[in-house]
């Protein structure tokens, strides 16, 4: 049997991809900046390369947990009505795409940070949305016990569609003319929507595990609900920690804190669980999606152990508004969110790794992208505690010349996103190509 | 007895919405305040957005990190309106030079005062108390 791979989900994917590659390329320019500080300044600059990145970055997330949602969708219950609003749905996002990168080549902004575009183009996003969600709840009505990961999708999908709406409250008066307030809402906004796409990417890491091993177990246990719903608790409640230096109501700050306290509690079940995954696992059938889910792993680890601790108020001071959270922020999105998509694109697009020779291609690119993140993040790293010092010392030399020493880290960051770029940038390519290519995904199964 | 998913589901969604909208009917610390013009300010905050400054410079730390935090720049000794003005006409070496209006000047202007007023975004002026918790009252 052969089947073609061009189903929605993996047109979701695939868009993705070419996402990841822009994302790549105006991360790589964005980062110039900060050693050649002319770099297209009058032509491009800064003020759009950002946004060009990260809203690119956001897309290759959302588009990548879409497909993955469908793929996981079409495994699991056989209906193929769904196309034309799934169809619809792409196109919107297309239509999103073009108008958002557009307005940023253009210097038409008008929204916020990550987010940065005419807020018109807000619209084919959430009309995308509403269209993915009524055809989730078409796929999923007729399915009796859940398994987690439909829960987190649900989750994930119904989430998001509340925090984006929420992230448009600013266009009222009422809530600008309340700066704190607005300010307040801007980061409940974040904290939640990252947790949205999180619930959709971890139930796609529970499903692959379920589907690598062969076994129903990790998607039913008690377990796995309950770190379900610690997550969502979080999801909802965990936000306050990235405002603990805004003057807001006192509750909420604790309430982040608090309630941020309680991921320790996925931290210690990941490294308790680590033995026992390795070996229930077929390792070999499904080699890179394994390799991905266990590189995810270990970046949640590095990442959420480093979070927890920048939850703590009193350490939160010496990194808030440094480069450590931009090392967070690029180290979850790219060693958590983006290792997990791999693993997801590698199996759903069936990708061949029987031959010795391109295997082995792919496993050199494999560890340098690891290496290449693990300097990425550390170098992002010591700028930021760096300024942190900065920050708090009594007698602060002058902005630029902080800057400026910091110059050396910002060498290592640029060096460093290139070869994020070359091995990302070839896996894309890589399994962009797979697509088009017949490679006998049976040839795999029955090796 | 077996607890339903969408039991618990349901539960935590109920406590979500109504700790968000808690938060949108209270405003949040909003002394009031004369200082300056709300409605000019609340303006000044699309200027801010429409100019994309959040990309480079933060507000209580928060955005992007190229530039310096701006929250209380207009009552800087050192910095204040005229320079914020001329900044933002004639660029600097990173900063690129922006044709803004004469009434979208003023707007941004008043928007960095309402910024200014809520507080400041200054960290050494903060105090950790026992529980590890940046504590209030410290502000200005
Ligand atoms: C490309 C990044 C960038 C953008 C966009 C940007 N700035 Fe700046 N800005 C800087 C940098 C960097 C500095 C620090 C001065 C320097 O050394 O160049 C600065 C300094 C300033 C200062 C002086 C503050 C101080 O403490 O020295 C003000 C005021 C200012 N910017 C306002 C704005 C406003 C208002 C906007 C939006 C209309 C804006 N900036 C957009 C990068 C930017
Ligand atoms: C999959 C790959 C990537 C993803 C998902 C990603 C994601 C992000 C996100 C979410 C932010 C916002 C950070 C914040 O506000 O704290 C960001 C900022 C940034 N990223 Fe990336 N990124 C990726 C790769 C890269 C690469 C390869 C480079 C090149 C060096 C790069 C350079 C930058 C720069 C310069 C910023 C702006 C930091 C600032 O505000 O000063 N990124 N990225």
């Amino acid at each position: 049997m052969k089947e073609s791979k061009f189903n929605i989900g993996n047109l979701f994917l695939a868009t993705a991809l070419f996402m990841l590659v822009s994302g790549l390329c105006f991360g790589v320019l964005a980062a110039l900046i900060y050693l050649f500080p002319d770099f297209l300044k009058q032509e491009m600059g800064f003020v759009s390369l950002r946004p060009l990145h990260v809203s690119s970055a956001m897309f290759w997330i959302i588009l990548g947990a879409t497909g993955c949602v469908y793929n996981g969708m079409k495994i699991l219950i056989n209906d193929s009505k769904i196309k034309v609003i799934a169809i619809i749905q792409w196109g919107l996002w297309i239509v999103a795409i073009i108008g958002i990168m557009g307005s940023y080549f253009i210097k038409d902004f008008g929204g916020r940070e990550y987010w940065e575009f005419n807020p018109v183009w807000a619209l084919p996003i959430a009309l995308a949305w509403l269209l993915f969600l009524a055809n989730f709840y078409q796929l999923v009505k007729k399915t009796k016990n859940w398994p987690v990961y439909i829960w987190m999708w649900m989750t994930g999908i119904l989430f998001f569609l509340f925090t984006f709406s929420e992230n448009y409250l600013w266009m009222f008066p009422y809530f600008r003319e309340h700066f704190i307030t607005d300010m307040t809402i801007q980061w409940k906004v974040n904290g939640s929507l990252v947790g949205s796409w999180n619930q959709i990417l971890y139930g796609t890491a529970f499903f692959l595990m379920d589907k690598i091993s062969n076994s129903k177990s990790t998607g039913t246990s008690k377990l796995a609900f309950f770190m379900y719903f610690l997550g969502l608790f979080n999801l909802m409640f965990n936000w306050g920690h990235h405002i603990y230096t805004l003057p807001t109501e006192k509750y909420i700050r604790y309430i982040g804190y608090i309630v941020s306290m309680t991921e320790w509690a996925f931290f210690i079940k990941i490294i308790y669980d680590w033995r026992a995954s390795v070996n229930t696992i077929q390792k070999h059938y499904h080699y890179f999606p394994y390799r991905f889910l266990m590189a995810a792993d270990i970046w949640v680890v590095l990442n959420m152990g480093q979070a927890i601790l920048m939850s703590i108020p009193a350490i939160n001071i010496y990194t808030h508004g440094t480069h450590v959270t931009v090392a967070h922020a690029m180290g979850t999105t790219i060693g958590i969110n983006s290792m997990i998509l791999f693993a997801a694109c590698f199996e759903f697009f069936n990708f061949n790794t029987t031959n010795n020779k391109r295997l082995k291609y792919y496993k050199i690119l494999f560890w340098a992208l690891q290496l290449s993140l693990l300097i990425f993040w550390l170098s992002l790293n010591i700028a930021g505690i760096k300024k942190g010092i900065w920050q708090l010392s009594s007698n602060q030399s002058s902005y630029s010349k902080m800057m400026e020493s910091l110059r050396p880290y910002f060498i290592a960051f640029v060096f460093a996103g290139v070869g994020l770029l070359l091995t990302l940038g070839s896996f894309a390519f890589g399994l962009i190509k797979s697509l088009f290519t017949n490679n006998h995904p049976e040839e795999i199964k029955t090796h | 007895m077996k607890l339903k998913p969408i039991y618990v589901f349901l539960i935590l969604s109920a406590s979500f919405l109504w700790y968000s909208f808690s938060i949108y009917i209270k405003p949040l610390s909003t002394k009031e305040n004369t200082t300056f013009n709300k409605k000019m300010a609340s303006d000044g905050q699309l200027v801010w957005q429409y100019y994309n400054c959040q990309s480079c410079h933060q507000l209580y730390n928060l955005g992007g990190y190229l530039g310096p935090d701006l929250t209380n720049v207009i009552s800087n000794p050192d910095k204040g309106e005229k320079v914020i003005r001329a900044m933002v006409k004639s660029g600097t070496k990173q900063m690129p030079a922006f044709t803004l209006s004469d009434n979208e000047m003023d707007l941004l202007v008043e928007y960095l005062k309402s910024t200014d007023a809520s507080g400041s975004a200054d960290l050494r002026k903060l105090k950790i108390n026992n529980f590890g918790m940046i504590e209030e009252g410290e502000r200005k």
